[in-house]
């Protein structure tokens, strides 16, 4: 991970000036006001259509703690880029629409097509800033266009919108992707562990496949306990506990085999 | 649901695609104009012609895969939920397992009212919080670099997504066994034979979640007819 540089090369205070704040903070704030206003449209729909607002409610709070502990890894993110492209463009890039193995990869294939021989700010100029900035944008903008254009028609198409009450195939259809997507990843853990140093050495990292497992027994846990009516309320935490004792494992992990 | 409910849903979802596509079309201005007034504020406007190039060489790829999100992800979502998401982005690290886990909570189903709303809700509060904890974390960016940045917990900032999937994998996988076997056997084979593939594992996920779903009509049609 790269270092905050907040002043080390004259770019950087161009890049973390007041200006650069102003500019990418209004963006995040726009999309924090559409944020309230979704969510406050749909409690209120919520309650017209009759739901229980208990469920409502703990499906907020269930959400906030959810998002915390990724949140902290997305923060890493921003301080990863900040040494070669300031603050407060990782800042905006992450908070809207974002995800950080993307912006690396696109940044630094724009700072190649700069001329640049890597992304750092020791070579960068207003002008391959601003292109780097530029591509950035582009590239990643295609689900907000296909939402633009295609999200009702698709929606209807589909019955995702809420038009009926009742479930058919769709919902186990939802279910099983999700359980093709979960695979993908943990087949790759096992198949970096198995392969990543050659084919079947077993020699691989096996880190992530070590934390994805001591995440899954705490979740049988959590699991084991919100069956016991009187303490159902764990399942609030469920996933954010699994994660932190699953993140401290690969902690103590690192320790133990240093 | 009776006509009263049909009238408030009718008017809720052609509103929510009205503002969906309306602040869509805002951030998208927003976001490829931020690049130009920032030109504008440093002296120098982007080259064209170099963001035209790295986008043949990179841009192409994730042009693809937004389709492929779009695709995957929007029925997951549902119309709000898929708007929001789609303008607030991490989505296969956080948004989506969100909204899913949010609508197994309280137990909606997929392609109902309640789930249009759930999804919106869980979304809606999993973007404020990020922005939130970003907004606070850039604000206490300078004190916060040693703790954060220390050598000692670097692992379990590089395994927040094991982490997240290894319990989404207890969860589903333990009420779907006869689903889960078959995409997991093929995807850890295929890792294995060909380990370059991890590089693409989210694309992986389209024939994964193809399988999954085939066996699941499979048993859905057995169940049916029997």
């Amino acid at each position: 991970m790269q270092k905050l540089a907040v002043s080390s090369a004259p770019i950087l205070e161009q890049l973390n000036s007041t200006p650069m704040y102003l500019i990418c903070g209004g963006i995040v704030a726009f999309v924090a006001i559409i944020c309230v206003i979704f969510l406050v449209r749909a409690y209120k729909a919520g309650v017209a259509l009759g739901m229980d607002t208990t469920k409502m409610k703990r499906v907020i709070v269930s959400s906030a703690t959810f998002s915390v502990l990724p949140s902290v890894g997305i923060l890493l993110g921003v301080i990863a880029l900040s040494g070669s492209l300031g603050i407060p463009w990782p800042w905006l890039r992450l908070s809207v629409i974002g995800a950080l193995h993307y912006e690396t990869q696109v940044a630094q294939a724009a700072a190649e097509q700069v001329g640049m021989s890597k992304l750092s700010a020791a070579e960068m100029t207003p002008k391959s800033f601003a292109t780097i900035a530029l591509l950035m944008s582009v590239c990643i903008m295609w689900g907000m266009i296909l939402s633009i254009f295609f999200n009702k028609k698709y929606s209807k198409k589909l019955g995702t919108d809420g038009g009926s009450s009742k479930a058919g195939f769709g919902d186990r259809a939802m279910t099983a992707m999700f359980i093709g997507l979960v695979s993908a990843y943990i087949g790759s853990y096992i198949g970096s562990f198995v392969s990543g140093n050659g084919t079947f050495t077993f020699t691989g990292d096996w880190l992530p496949l070590a934390v994805a497992a001591v995440s899954a027994l705490v979740m049988a846990l959590f699991v084991f306990l919100g069956e016991n009516k009187k303490l159902a309320w764990v399942d609030n935490f469920s996933i954010a506990g699994s994660m932190i004792v699953g993140m401290a494992s690969a902690v103590i992990i690192g320790i133990l085999v240093k | 649901m009776d006509k009263n409910n049909n009238a408030v849903w009718e008017k809720y979802s052609k509103t929510t695609h009205f503002i969906g596509r309306l602040v869509s079309a805002i951030t998208v201005i927003m976001l490829v104009g931020a690049p130009f007034l920032i030109g504008k504020y440093l002296g120098a406007f982007p080259d064209i012609g170099a963001v035209g190039k790295a986008f043949f060489s990179v841009g192409l790829v994730w042009t693809v895969s937004s389709v492929a999100e779009f695709l995957i992800y929007t029925p997951m979502l549902g119309s709000g939920g898929g708007y929001l998401a789609f303008i607030t982005g991490n989505l296969i690290n956080m948004k989506i397992p969100c909204a899913v886990t949010a609508r197994d909570m309280v137990g909606v189903k997929s392609g109902t009212k309640e789930n249009e709303i759930i999804s919106t809700l869980s979304i809606a509060t999993s973007s404020l919080v990020t922005i939130l904890v970003l907004a606070i974390g850039v604000l206490a960016l300078t004190p916060l670099q040693p703790l954060l940045q220390s050598p000692t917990l670097q692992p379990a900032f590089d395994n927040v997504v094991p982490a997240l999937f290894g319990a989404m994998a207890y969860k589903y996988y333990r009420k779907n066994m006869s689903i889960a076997v078959a995409p997991l056997v093929v995807m850890s084979v295929l890792f294995m034979l060909v380990p370059s593939l991890v590089s693409s594992t989210s694309f992986m996920i389209i024939p994964a979640g193809a399988i999954a779903i085939g066996i699941s009509y499979f048993i859905y049609k057995k169940g049916k007819e029997a």
